[in-house]
């Protein structure tokens, strides 16, 4: 076991969180009056962890980098939230939804976490409801739900095409109400650049306030990073401008383990690059493969109009490749697919790298009206943004990063190696794998948040209450400080010729080439050196305007490309390291005859954690054995 | 296909709260007409970095039109000319070759400006604290399907909580008021079962902490509807209205 416990409760799985819950230590009320707690990030996982601890009387600081918690990316989801309720009535189940997302996951997810996770789903639709969230609803008055990519039973709750945003708003409503109370202090356009740990044990932060530039401390009992996901790394993702690693990376150099950095997930259904200006990628829903078929044309380099091009000159690919399943496999399949196919020359619109998502066959066989009205609102975005009507001539599509199931390694308290100091949401690697299903991250975010850390807290908390906070004063204080500020100094005093967007744009190529989609040996090898010499590049030319005490969004950007240079090295190690394909994450080394991935259960059914070193040290790789005593992992087939 | 058109950017620079803003004129030369508005803005801040020049200071995250994050005036609208569109959903091919574009700020006391076309909103967040919330602790919600809610009404209740918090309806307003992102979710709760226990003081609460936060009063011009990035109707401020009126009468 090593330096990792896993602290999974005994028991048999299903019994697992009951029993743990009747025997969790407890905080007393007047205790939790005197406990602090930090929570960075307002997202679904922070806001319902500073929301609920708030109720329970812990005293809460709250941190968000936009103006308002509202603005967290966690807004952006479209598609829905998983829920085992079996509403339905089709043969859902705790077991199932668990069983599916384990399977999804390809086996490198921790069984008891994720039958957690399908355990509170369902609370999660209740507490969500009473706090007046709108959710789709039947003509009875009831909610209606749908089904999702990959499974066989409809198990998502939905509000439209704007899930994200109706629960984002429960959770900051609630939230709200416990700022009102004064339960939570919030600090707005604050980031936080340093984590203050004494004898390994987080005490508090360091941030800066991005209005002013200045640097604050703030300590605290417990520190919560709930700071969402690193997909920014790849310059050109779905994730908001802002969405970076810098929370999760400094408590990486503080000693918290980083859990499987390499799996990334690569969406298929995205509008495609247009030009060199490109500043982020928006998403189409993956319902449209429901009723679009996917195709490029049988020939290399064929310019014609899609409209011109005959249906027997046309690859329906997936169809093809994938009868059973179609043009509905799962997202990895498809995004892979998708690439081979511009990979052979055959891609389509001006780069070449987009294939088509065709509606014509729909259309004629339901009609215009029914396509109008499953998709409407996603076909006028796509016109929005491309200027082409999707109802007459195909949309392009090409896979763009959305989703990292890597994170911070953490235990079954959602606790990470460093004491005291938890990950929630996508800031950890807990519960997908290496590939998460459709609907599962709206859920995973307020598990955490709702039901999970509420308890898992306690159970670190009671053995604090005879101690004060760390006073501000203290020299580790002092230390991370100093330490922040030296390097915002040393950063904008390079004064070089490269903008940070430059470098930034610069990383993106390298991950995207060598760490994106398909990855192997060689280009990996290449990559590392390419990123080691990227940070030089960095630390001697990058150029930020400004200065440090006035608002300076390149100075913030600045920071956080830094840190994404680094985590880009370290993806690149764990990619390398894992030498299976699984999930998300494709070595061409490990593939069958046709091409599909093949996993290796023998030699690396584990969780990568990497353990920081030292600045110029190679990372340290430990090895969390993943045992399935319920599902049996098998070769996933969609043929 | 490859266009590209050439423009005029007037763009109001200030440098912080305290000192004064002036406007400042930027050739745009060879604009791509597929680029986003916001990447225009991007293209326009590299070439002042590159400069030696302060980039355009301006609010942004998501970039696709759900954060509400990013908030300019342009050319005298919010958000710009394209109904029912942010910011950063707003393409270069709804602008002409030769067009002088002015992009300000959005202009109200109760926003004032942080830098450039920044602006600071906790007025917003002020009045959501105030009562914008159905008081439920987590764990102790009843079965979600306890609650049947008719269709209409969770139609009509969802369209209210699509509100994205950008304060266009404020920048429209020739009062600068919030009524109608304070009436969105007046009247998202209101409407629903969950939120009636506590109608009659969350609209008073509500409407009290929207004018300590210096927003103006309501005079029904409905700018706001007209130019919200999400349609949100100014039918929810009738129902403010009326809910305020009965709440005020069993005070």
């Amino acid at each position: 076991m090593g330096k990792l416990d896993s602290k999974i409760p005994a028991g048999s799985l299903e019994n697992k969180w009951r029993d743990y819950k009747s025997s969790v230590k407890l905080v007393n009320p007047a205790n939790k009056r005197k406990l602090e707690v930090i929570v960075v990030g307002s997202g679904l996982a922070g806001a319902s962890a500073a929301a609920t601890l708030g109720e329970l009387g812990y005293k809460v600081k709250c941190f968000c980098f936009q103006d308002s918690p509202r603005r967290a990316h966690s807004i952006a989801a479209q598609g829905g939230i998983n829920a085992a309720k079996n509403y339905s009535n089709d043969g859902d189940s705790v077991y199932r939804l668990f069983y599916d997302t384990v399977k999804g996951g390809d086996y490198r997810a921790r069984e008891a976490n994720v039958y957690r996770l399908a355990e509170v789903s369902a609370a999660i639709i209740d507490q969500c409801v009473a706090q007046g969230v709108p959710f789709a609803r039947e003509y009875g008055g009831l909610l209606d739900n749908r089904s999702f990519g990959g499974v066989q039973v409809s198990r998502t709750f939905y509000a439209r095409g704007q899930t994200g945003q109706q629960l984002l708003l429960g959770a900051y409503s609630a939230l709200s109400r416990q700022i009102a109370k004064g339960q939570v202090r919030m600090y707005n356009r604050h980031e936080m650049i340093e984590l203050v740990t004494v004898d390994n044990v987080a005490k508090g932060i360091i941030v800066r306030d991005l209005i002013s530039g200045e640097i604050e401390r703030h300590s605290a009992h417990a520190v919560l990073l709930c700071t969402g996901g690193y997909g920014n790394v790849f310059y050109l993702s779905t994730n908001a401008m802002g969405s970076n690693v810098t929370a999760g990376w400094k408590a990486y150099k503080k000693g918290a383990f980083f859990g499987n950095p390499c799996f990334t997930q690569i969406h298929p259904t995205c509008i495609p690059v247009s030009g060199e200006y490109q500043s982020k990628l928006t998403l189409m829903s993956e319902s449209l493969r429901n009723d679009g078929r996917v195709w490029v044309p049988k020939a290399q380099g064929d310019k014609r109009k899609p409209s011109e091009i005959p249906d027997d000159e046309r690859d329906y690919y997936l169809e093809r490749r994938y009868p059973a399943f179609g043009n509905l496999v799962p997202r990895d399949v498809a995004s892979r697919a998708a690439k081979q196919a511009c990979d052979e020359g055959r891609g389509v619109g001006s780069s070449g790298l987009a294939v088509y998502l065709d509606f014509r066959d729909s259309i004629n066989r339901l009609g215009r009206d029914v396509i109008s009205e499953r998709y409407g609102n996603l076909f006028e975005m796509y016109e929005k943004i491309t200027g082409e009507d999707p109802y007459s001539t195909p949309m392009r599509i090409y896979p763009a990063v959305h989703y990292t199931m890597g994170g911070l390694w953490v235990d079954y308290n959602l606790m990470t190696t460093v004491k005291g100091l938890y990950a929630l949401g996508e800031c950890n690697f807990s519960d997908h794998g290496a590939n998460r299903l459709g609907a599962s991250a709206l859920m995973q975010g307020l598990a955490d948040g709702y039901f999970v850390i509420p308890y898992t807290l306690g159970e670190y908390l009671a053995d604090e209450i005879r101690n004060p906070v760390t006073p501000v004063t203290h020299p580790a204080f002092d230390e991370a400080e100093n330490a922040a500020k030296e390097r915002i100094n040393r950063m904008m005093n390079v004064k070089g010729r490269q903008t940070v967007e430059d470098l930034h744009k610069k990383l993106g190529k390298i991950m995207w080439d060598y760490c994106g989609m398909a990855r192997n040996q060689e280009g990996l090898t290449k990559a590392l050196q390419m990123l080691k010499d990227l940070k030089a590049e960095f630390w001697s030319d990058v150029k930020i305007p400004g200065s440090i005490n006035e608002f300076n969004p390149e100075l913030d950007k600045a920071g956080r490309v830094a840190d994404f240079i680094e985590l880009g090295e370290l993806m690149v190690r764990d990619a390398l390291n894992r030498r299976e394909s699984c999930g998300g994450h494709f070595r061409e080394e490990s593939q069958t005859e046709d091409g599909e991935a093949r996993r290796d259960d023998e030699n690396f059914s584990f969780v990568s954690a990497w353990e920081f070193a030292g600045e110029n040290a190679e990372p340290v790789l430990n090895k969390e054995e993943l045992h399935f005593e319920v599902v049996h992992p098998s070769q996933r087939s969609y043929k | 296909m490859e266009e590209t058109i050439n423009l005029k950017l007037k763009i109001w620079r200030q440098k912080n709260t305290v000192t004064k803003g002036y406007f400042e004129t930027y050739d745009m030369p060879g604009v791509n007409t597929h680029m986003s508005f916001l990447e225009m803005m991007d293209v326009l801040n590299d070439r002042l970095i590159r400069e030696g020049k302060d980039p355009v200071a301006f609010d942004h995250d998501c970039r696709e039109g759900i954060c509400g994050m990013c908030s300019m005036y342009i050319n005298g609208r919010p958000h710009g000319p394209l109904k029912g569109t942010t910011t950063c959903q707003l393409h270069m091919r709804f602008f002409s070759d030769g067009e002088t574009v002015t992009i300000e700020p959005w202009r109200a006391a109760a926003f004032p400006i942080i830098k450039d076309l920044v602006v600071d909103r906790s007025g917003f967040e002020k009045i959501i604290q105030a009562g914008g919330y159905i008081s439920v602790n987590t764990g102790n919600a009843p079965d979600a399907n306890s609650i049947p809610v008719p269709k209409v009404v969770a139609d009509e209740a969802f369209d209210a909580a699509a509100c994205i918090g950008c304060g266009a309806c404020v920048a429209a307003c020739k009062n600068a008021s919030a009524m109608l992102f304070t009436a969105a979710k007046v009247s998202q709760l209101s409407l629903l079962p969950q939120g009636k226990p506590e109608k009659d003081i969350r609209v008073l609460k509500m409407v009290e902490a929207h004018d300590e936060a210096g927003f103006g009063s309501c005079t029904n011009t409905g700018a706001c509807e007209a130019e919200c990035p999400k349609g949100i109707s100014i039918s929810h401020i009738a129902r403010l209205n009326r809910d305020y009126v009965s709440a005020s009468l069993k005070k």
